[in-house]
């Protein structure tokens, strides 16, 4: 909470007078604390845009784009060819940087916001956020394939998300985005980008961050299994020989 | 009800869980084969991570094989000797094997090595089972007498020299095929990642003419050796091995095998081949399935390295 109170001082104290608008973001929680019983987590996003009050009114709404990336993974994409009678795995793709979360939100829908060669210039969405920079508007059909293959699944299980009207507007500057996090996400640190736009400029960028860590016994059994990986190992066998040799105590009947 | 597990990082049905595990360890308990090969996939279905579900399954298999060695000892329905040939035979399988593994998964085909491997053993297993089981039901609905099994009666392959007595199983057989047999299973349990008790259980009591009493607990004897071993290896060198999943699939598999076991010791040997052979053929054709007809999602993911 601490850390929370002296993120939201330091971008109150951020000078104004760069940009004609400002940006102030705060997170409903920095932590997200996994214990026996959980089951996923909402994080709320909120946000304002501080205009100042010389400059002039903008004609374009603001279109603001929270972005949430959990911690990297190296991942393999494989896809499974016809050969003879049997399906197997032919072509790969490495995805070396993915992340094992990421949600973008969005006050607009894409289409509304720009075209799509907008949307690549400006990285929106998540096939443009999975593309490599560098690839540029000739990327391959053949290559985003995979990029796309990725999304579907990640999607599936809401590791992934893409959710246009996802930003909403509570008064004409404020706004608020709610991050949900499905049970899978994994432990470690996820960045939150906010970008505010308007008529494809951008405006103001605002980042900041919060975890999810394991606590009490379960994080106790993630760290014993990682330090005392043979002790660990030892007292599971134990207590498997245990279990199955008190059943056949309380089940001996005949 | 859901609980959180905290090495495979996701949350989980209690319920579910244990009535799953309660199913494959009634199973396992009848016919004595580990039930690994029926758990993890079904894991693995549910989104636990393949590298925790396979090192998971290991404790399981453990406890459950514990209480059926446990049950069938007492039933002194266990050849301990032939159980340590074997274990010795397996351990020196198990290593070639996991140094075969390592070298398939560089090579990118570890799944459909895999699948094939299932696909193929199973069909031929599972179809020798049935197809001799078949015969025996038939012989003796129409009461004609099969061949009986006379003492002192082997095939050539058990004469080999570095004989052994095992009075328990009335064998009387060269260790050099018990110990080489034991090795080509250990060899392709480490390539699968399971215990090989459907191989074991044919095997003895076809090749080694095992009587059908001792196949069953002289089969779990060995799985309990190997996968306490392999619950150890798994925790020390991946880290992957998920004590609460364990806790909550040993209940269930406990209680499913100590059924199993009195159900099986109910049936008659050759109903007991007829329903092994149905079971492997099925799950033989479950796998195979997936290599031969058109896959709805031709992608899939695995993660490769630690996340940074």
């Amino acid at each position: 909470m601490r850390r929370a109170a002296l993120a939201l001082l330091w971008l109150l104290a951020l000078p104004a007078t760069a940009r004609p608008e400002a940006l102030i973001v705060s997170l409903s929680a920095h932590r997200v604390l996994i214990g026996s019983n959980y089951t996923g987590a909402q994080i709320a996003v909120f946000g304002s845009v501080e205009r100042d009050g010389r400059s002039v009114a903008r004609a374009d709404p603001y279109d603001v784009v929270v972005t949430a990336l959990g911690p990297r993974q190296h991942l393999l994409v494989r896809e499974k060819d016809r050969f003879g009678p049997l399906w197997l795995n032919s072509e790969q793709r490495r995805f070396g940087e993915a992340p094992s979360f990421l949600a973008t939100y969005t006050t607009r829908l894409f289409r509304e916001m720009g075209s799509e060669e907008d949307a690549r210039r400006l990285n929106l969405g998540l096939r443009n956020k999975l593309i490599p920079a560098g690839a540029g508007l000739s990327y391959d059909i053949g290559e985003a394939r995979f990029a796309d293959a990725l999304i579907r699944i990640k999607g599936a299980g809401k590791l992934y998300q893409e959710v246009e009207r996802g930003v909403t507007f509570l008064t004409p500057s404020m706004f608020q985005a709610p991050i949900i996090l499905p049970p899978t996400a994994p432990t470690g640190n996820y960045d939150v980008t906010v970008e505010v736009y308007s008529g494809q400029v951008l405006l103001a960028k605002q980042q900041t961050s919060f975890e999810v860590v394991q606590i009490g016994f379960e994080q106790q059994v993630a760290r014993l299994a990682r330090s005392w990986s043979l002790a660990y190992g030892l007292a599971t066998a134990l207590m498997a020989l245990g279990f199955g040799w008190l059943a056949t105590v309380i089940f001996r009947r005949d | 009800m859901q609980i959180y597990l905290p090495i495979a990082e996701m949350p989980i049905s209690i319920l579910l869980i244990i009535g799953m595990s309660a199913a494959v360890g009634f199973i396992s308990g009848m016919f004595g084969i580990g039930g690994g090969f029926l758990m993890t996939p079904l894991l693995i279905f549910l989104g636990v991570p393949p590298a925790v579900a396979v090192a998971t399954v290991t404790a399981q298999v453990a406890a459950s094989s514990m209480t059926g060695a446990v049950s069938n000892w007492q039933r002194r329905q266990l050849d301990v000797k032939l159980g340590l040939f074997l274990t010795a035979g397996g351990l020196v399988g198990t290593m070639l094997g996991v140094l075969a593994f390592n070298s398939i998964r560089r090579a990118g085909q570890l799944e459909v090595v895999i699948a094939l491997s299932y696909l193929v053993l199973f069909m031929i297993i599972g179809s020798m089972m049935l197809f001799e089981s078949l015969r025996a039901l038939m012989r003796a609905r129409t009461g004609k007498p099969g061949r009986l099994k006379r003492a002192g009666q082997h095939p050539a392959w058990l004469k080999l020299p570095l004989r052994v007595r095992f009075e328990r199983s009335r064998l009387y057989a060269s260790a050099i095929p018990i110990l080489g047999f034991a090795a080509m299973v250990g060899f392709i349990g480490a390539v699968l990642g399971i215990g090989g008790g459907f191989i074991m259980v044919p095997a003895l009591l076809y090749l080694f003419r095992v009587p059908t009493m001792m196949v069953v607990g002289t089969s779990l004897f060995q799985i309990l050796i190997t996968m306490t071993a392999a619950t150890l290896f798994h925790a020390a060198s991946n880290q992957s091995v998920d004590i609460v999943l364990a806790v909550l699939l040993i209940i269930g598999g406990v209680i499913g095998a100590q059924f199993g076991g009195r159900a099986g010791r109910h049936l008659r040997g050759e109903s007991f081949r007829v329903l092994l052979a149905v079971l492997l053929l099925a799950v033989g054709f479950r796998i195979g399935s997936e290599l031969i007809f058109r896959p709805e999602e031709p992608f899939s993911i695995s993660i490769q390295g630690a996340r940074g």
